[in-house]
């Protein structure tokens, strides 16, 4: 009988404020949908620092025959050199921070040089102008700069290159997208919020003769209340729902169809993602209605 | 069934008290008039029995519980055993007689047969069989006064508070309706009703009590509504 009762008064007044509600959803659908769509830009943004970091590495160059930068004033590197340097990244203080350590000398850089070569520059090199280098992996790429301490300024070191430098510049625009998405989503869940408040407000006005009976004889303020309580959550669910159903639509068609296709060689979030970064937007919702109800509902129908 | 014990009241700090310093108790069963102006206390009186308000001094008892120590969950309880009719009615517009009437027993989580039983056997105490379909609008105001009635008393509550509810309806009217009420009083109900009309106080010659300025002025059985006539 409550129970019946209690969603009849539900239904009833969402039917009645209707237009109310309706915004409700569509606020919270858009704010939520910015919500998620920041978590999922943060999964993305983990996905490729997770593969990226795998394969870059640390990039030693050493001394090439014709070098002019201070570092190399005393020539091209020496095969004692190159032998310290490699003893002290295989053996050496930095060893534990080094996964692997690969030398490429002048020939190999010339022809990797080639293969990548579009322009056709490389018929007027030769191997001479190519600098060797030591390629270095990290166990952890974070520790860069532990190990460019100790290398640079080595004899025979030229220079000492972090490969996430290249990606560094991208992933702080990412994080500054990221920052701003969250940012409005903020504020559109503010909007959301005092929305829900002003709706159950009205509901509650509008129901008025009928909770002044209600408390005049007896009921509960939890039955009292509890359809207000509802009418909001009941909106702000659905507008998490069509949140969800939005990003798991984007994410289904335009990164997995449509930029897997394009840019194949990137790991995409997937929309196993999206379901779960799913129950925190109905969470959200649930809670910014639980909080729209505290916020109005004491004044409204006091017992 | 209700005591006063030095009850006061004042809403505002450093106000005129709205009840000052009133003892009074009303037993099982009887009928009683709560006369007196606008502004006397009347409201505040039957706010305290129905806890809408607290005490600022004093005890108030009601149908065995002490209301000041009530705690605010329990306030539902307590109104189930208090019924409560309004000069204005307060019936659901939208919602025929008999759906107003049912109104009070859903909300208090009453079983649907116990609903189908019990309405119909109210609406024909107050004389309103066969006009169960009828909306608020379609009903005289003394009808409309007697569905009122019918929705405070379904749960046969052991009181019946009646603020003026002979208010808005013409003298003939409301002799019907005081029928009524005294009929209910007769099942053994209590009841307290706030009243301006003195036409019927004079007439039903039961017990008085008069509230001035927030104060008891007068408690007397089988009384009439002015001092001056007595």
């Amino acid at each position: 009988m409550r129970l019946r009762f209690i969603l009849a008064e539900v239904l009833n007044g969402l039917r009645r404020n209707s237009t109310m509600a309706l915004s409700v959803v569509l606020v919270t659908f858009v704010s939520l949908t910015f919500v998620g769509a920041a978590a999922l830009f943060q999964l993305q943004l983990g996905e490729l620092k997770a593969s990226w970091y795998g394969k870059v590495e640390v990039t030693i160059g050493l001394c090439p025959d014709n070098a002019r930068s201070t570092q190399c004033a005393a020539g091209p590197v020496t095969e004692d050199q190159e032998q310290q340097i490699r003893t002290l990244l295989e053996e050496g203080a930095v060893s534990n921070l080094v996964k692997k350590v690969y030398f490429e000398t002048k020939e190999e850089a010339f022809e990797n040089y080639k293969k990548l070569d579009i322009q056709g520059i490389a018929d007027l090199l030769t191997a001479d102008q190519m600098q060797p280098s030591f390629r270095v992996k990290l166990n952890d790429p974070e520790q860069f700069q532990v190990v460019s301490d100790a290398v640079a300024g080595l004899p025979g070191v030229d220079y000492v290159q972090d490969q996430r430098e290249i990606f560094s510049q991208l992933f702080k625009l990412l994080n500054a997208a990221t920052l701003v998405a969250a940012a409005l989503a903020g504020v559109m869940l503010l909007a959301a919020g005092l929305l829900i408040t002003t709706t159950i407000r009205l509901s509650a006005l509008s129901r008025r003769r009928e909770t002044t009976i209600m408390r005049m004889v007896g009921s509960s303020r939890t039955l009292i209340q509890a359809p207000f309580m509802l009418e909001g959550a009941v909106a702000a669910t659905l507008g998490a729902l069509f949140a969800v159903g939005t990003l798991y639509a984007a994410v289904r068609y335009v990164v997995g169809d449509w930029l897997k296709s394009s840019v194949s060689w990137v790991p995409y979030v997937s929309q196993a993602d999206v379901m779960a970064v799913a129950p925190y937007l109905v969470g959200i919702a649930v809670a910014l209605a639980a909080a729209a109800s505290v916020m109005t509902l004491g004044k409204y129908t006091r017992a | 069934m209700i005591r006063f014990d030095n009850v006061s009241k004042v809403y505002a700090r450093g106000a005129k008290p709205a009840l000052d310093d009133v003892s009074v108790e009303i037993e099982r069963g009887d009928f009683v008039f709560l006369v007196g102006s606008s502004g006397s206390g009347k409201s505040t009186f039957l706010k305290l029995i129905l806890r809408e308000e607290r005490p600022t001094t004093g005890d108030v008892y009601v149908a065995g519980r002490h209301l000041n120590r009530l705690s605010s969950w329990r306030v539902p309880q307590l109104r189930r055993e208090i019924g409560a009719v309004f000069q204005d009615f307060r019936l659901l517009p939208n919602k025929t007689v008999y759906q107003n009437v049912a109104f009070a027993l859903q909300v208090i989580g009453k079983k649907r047969h116990v609903i189908n039983s019990a309405v119909p056997e109210i609406l024909d105490l107050v004389g309103l069989g066969g006009k169960e379909k009828r909306l608020p609008h379609e009903l005289s105001g003394g009808e409309q006064q007697r569905v009122a009635i019918a929705r405070a008393f379904v749960n046969h509550p052991p009181i019946l508070l009646c603020d003026e509810p002979t208010g808005n309806l013409d003298p003939g009217t409301s002799i019907g309706i005081m029928r009524l009420l005294d009929r209910i009083n007769r099942t053994g109900t209590t009841v307290l009703m706030a009243t301006h009309d003195d036409d019927i106080v004079d007439q039903m010659r039961k017990r008085v009590i008069e509230l001035r300025g927030g104060e008891m002025v007068r408690d007397q059985d089988r009384g009439v509504y002015g001092m001056e006539r007595v």
